[in-house]
């Protein structure tokens, strides 16, 4: 698909890290230099990172929607697994949605994060094409959303936080997911969670794709690593409907306002998680240790809220998403007064004859 | 019969068939839109012989895409139908640009073309003499997509249902969440869904009908949570639209994939109720349920 232009070219630099990928070059070079030739040039090395880490700061501060989705999707960038690693003390997977199989997509299981013991819900992408087959490439089956839900019922019961890990490029298109009900687990899903009486916590570590990233995220907090994405529809899906060309991708990503500063600013997200200089996949691990403080310090907020209050506020958090994005304004105004002026067209009009009793 | 006399060799001869004067096919000169081609069974119909038949085909039963306001017509009892927020609008919460235009812009073209303010209209009404709250949704209007202001309604029609303790009535027929409202447009999925859930906590009724089509954020989302979910004849219900699975796996898809009868099969849908009996059912349903 599309997806093979977003590729990093040479050896995992994106297309907008040219100079930094030449400054590397260079230590690279004069390291070897030294080696064989005996010269000190730590100076110059120095020197050079020095210029380097500047570079990338510069080129990180200013991404555009695209270059974000672009490292959003970084094949380095660290993923479920680096996080259960680093993250999380003594972690059990708990398979299975007693329905119907084991989705790999989707990953749940208990362990201590920060010391709290919690249920890990994530979704795993896989780093080799081996893995990546297994995983679906992320793309969760109905059973995934399903035994999400069941482990969190469990999670519930015995008052366990949820922290879920969202990265994904959607719900899987494909028959048997259409056939086992694709939209009716991730609609369950959503209202189930709005009134899980545990707190939840929500983290976007790269891909939001659309209600399969939804479809785990109905929490207490929702909040994004700076460099992911969080969207309704892909860039490249959005460009073919609505520019009607699937390369308009980086004009539909900037429209469609999916970066964490963006949706930040319009309310749409409770926090950013500040990655490292460079983005997550120059160091997995201060961006892990970055998600873990964000997790101890707001577990340590919601625990202290009764849950009556909690599960009251979540849903108030919710009901009033888009609220004020509507209005009874001049476009309301204005049409009203048009339609005043001009005939109402025929559909309009009301026929007795088909009106039934 | 068969012992009819040798007159009636005659009689059963048909007259053979000669060119009266008149063309079978409609003429050039025939004023625009009076005939429909059905999509069914591909017969030219007269257009007000359909909609006398509810906007079915007589022939072959194909159910034809209707707007919000011969769906509410075809739905309720004469003269029921309150609206509520009706000139409620989207605000444009992205300042959503494209191709050299706006959504802006298309909101007001889709509000001309349609006669609708949004995709969704929500009221009090009665059908058969039994009070519901009603949502109907708009196909000609960004075709029926789910914004902030579809959201927004559905919200308010499951309040003013817990509030008045009435049964909810929603017809969905949407292509998804609202690409111009971006995340906004996702939330609406969980806000929609998070109130059906309060309002199944409080026993309510909701009754879900699924028309052609119904796909994408509307069926992950409020569509497929109904106490009851009927669907009208080979109605499309989807969540990923069968042009995007057959681009994904590149397969081709088999017959009746993603028809209201596929989903009954695969056990996502109770009922399938042509139009003409959906006041009925429905009415049924409320006895049933409500005392």
């Amino acid at each position: 698909m599309a997806r093979e232009n977003n590729r990093p070219t040479n050896g995992g630099y994106l297309d907008f890290e040219q100079k930094v990928a030449d400054f590397e070059r260079q230590v690279e070079e004069l390291r070897k230099l030294s080696a064989k030739k005996g010269i000190d040039y730590s100076v110059e090395i120095r020197r050079i990172e020095k210029d380097r880490i500047i570079e990338l700061k510069r080129v990180y501060s200013n991404l555009t929607a695209w270059q974000t989705v672009q490292v959003a999707r970084h094949p380095q960038r660290p993923l479920l697994r680096d996080y259960l690693n680093l993250m999380v003390k003594d972690f059990r997977e708990l398979h299975g949605d007693r329905l119907f199989g084991d989705d790999r997509a989707i990953i749940t299981g208990i362990g201590q994060i920060a010391r709290n013991k919690v249920l890990i819900v994530g979704q795993d992408k896989g780093k080799t094409t081996k893995e990546k087959i297994v995983c679906n490439f992320g793309c969760p089956n109905p059973e995934g959303y399903r035994k999400a839900l069941a482990k969190m019922r469990f999670a519930e019961k015995y008052g366990l936080p949820v922290v879920t890990l969202i990265d994904t490029p959607g719900a899987y298109p494909g028959v048997g997911a259409e056939e086992r009900g694709q939209a009716q687990a991730i609609a369950v899903n959503l209202s189930e969670m709005s009134r899980l009486r545990v707190p939840v916590i929500s983290i976007c570590i790269g891909e939001g794709g659309s209600g399969g990233a939804l479809g785990i995220a109905v929490g207490d907090r929702l909040a994004m690593l700076e460099f992911s994405y969080y969207s309704v529809i892909s860039p490249e899906g959005c460009a073919a409907i609505l520019w009607r060309d699937g390369s308009r991708a980086p004009d539909a990503a900037e429209a469609l306002k999916l970066t964490s500063r963006d949706l930040y600013r319009l309310g749409l997200v409770d926090a950013i998680i500040p990655e490292p200089v460079g983005g997550a996949h120059r160091n997995v691990h201060d961006t892990v240790y970055n998600v873990e403080t964000y997790v101890a310090k707001t577990l340590a907020q919601l625990q202290h809220v009764p849950i009556d209050e909690l599960v009251e506020s979540r849903y108030q958090k919710w009901r009033s998403l888009g609220s004020k994005a509507t209005l009874q304004g001049p476009l309301a105004v204005e049409r009203a007064s048009r339609i005043a002026t001009t005939s109402r067209p025929a559909a309009a009009k009301r026929d007795t004859s088909t009106a039934r009793v | 019969m068969a012992m009819m006399g040798p007159s009636s060799t005659t009689m059963t001869k048909k007259p053979k068939a000669t060119w009266n004067g008149f063309s079978l096919k409609p003429r050039k000169e025939m004023p625009e839109g009076l005939w429909v081609r059905c999509p069914g069974c591909e017969h030219m119909l007269y257009k007000s012989a359909v909609q006398k038949n509810l906007d079915v085909c007589p022939s072959c039963n194909h159910h034809f895409r209707i707007g919000a306001t011969a769906r509410i017509r075809y739905l309720v009892d004469e003269d029921t139908f309150q609206p509520i927020l009706e000139n409620m609008t989207s605000a444009d919460p992205l300042d959503f640009q494209f191709r050299g235009t706006t959504y802006k812009d298309r909101i007001r073209a889709d509000q001309e073309k349609s006669g609708a303010a949004e995709a969704m209209q929500i009221g009090k009404a009665f059908i058969k003499g039994r009070g519901v709250v009603l949502g109907v949704m708009e196909p000609d209007f960004l075709m029926g997509s789910m914004g902030a202001v579809v959201g927004e309604k559905f919200c308010v029609a499951v309040e003013k249902a817990i509030e008045e303790s009435l049964p909810l009535v929603a017809v969905s027929c949407s292509g998804g969440a609202r690409m111009h409202e971006g995340v906004v447009s996702l939330g609406q999925m969980a806000k929609t869904s998070a109130a059906l859930a309060r309002f199944n906590e409080r026993k309510g009724l909701f009754i879900s009908v699924l028309a052609d089509p119904t796909t994408g954020g509307v069926t992950a989302s409020f569509a497929m949570l109904g106490d009851v979910i009927l669907a009208e004849p080979r109605a499309l219900i989807a969540f990923a639209g069968p042009r995007t699975i057959a681009e994904t796996i590149k397969i081709e898809l088999p017959e009746g994939f993603q028809t209201a009868e596929f989903l009954m099969e695969h056990g996502f849908v109770d009922m399938i109720v042509d139009r003409k009996d959906l006041r009925s059912e429905i009415a049924r349903l409320i006895d049933y349920t409500q005392k």
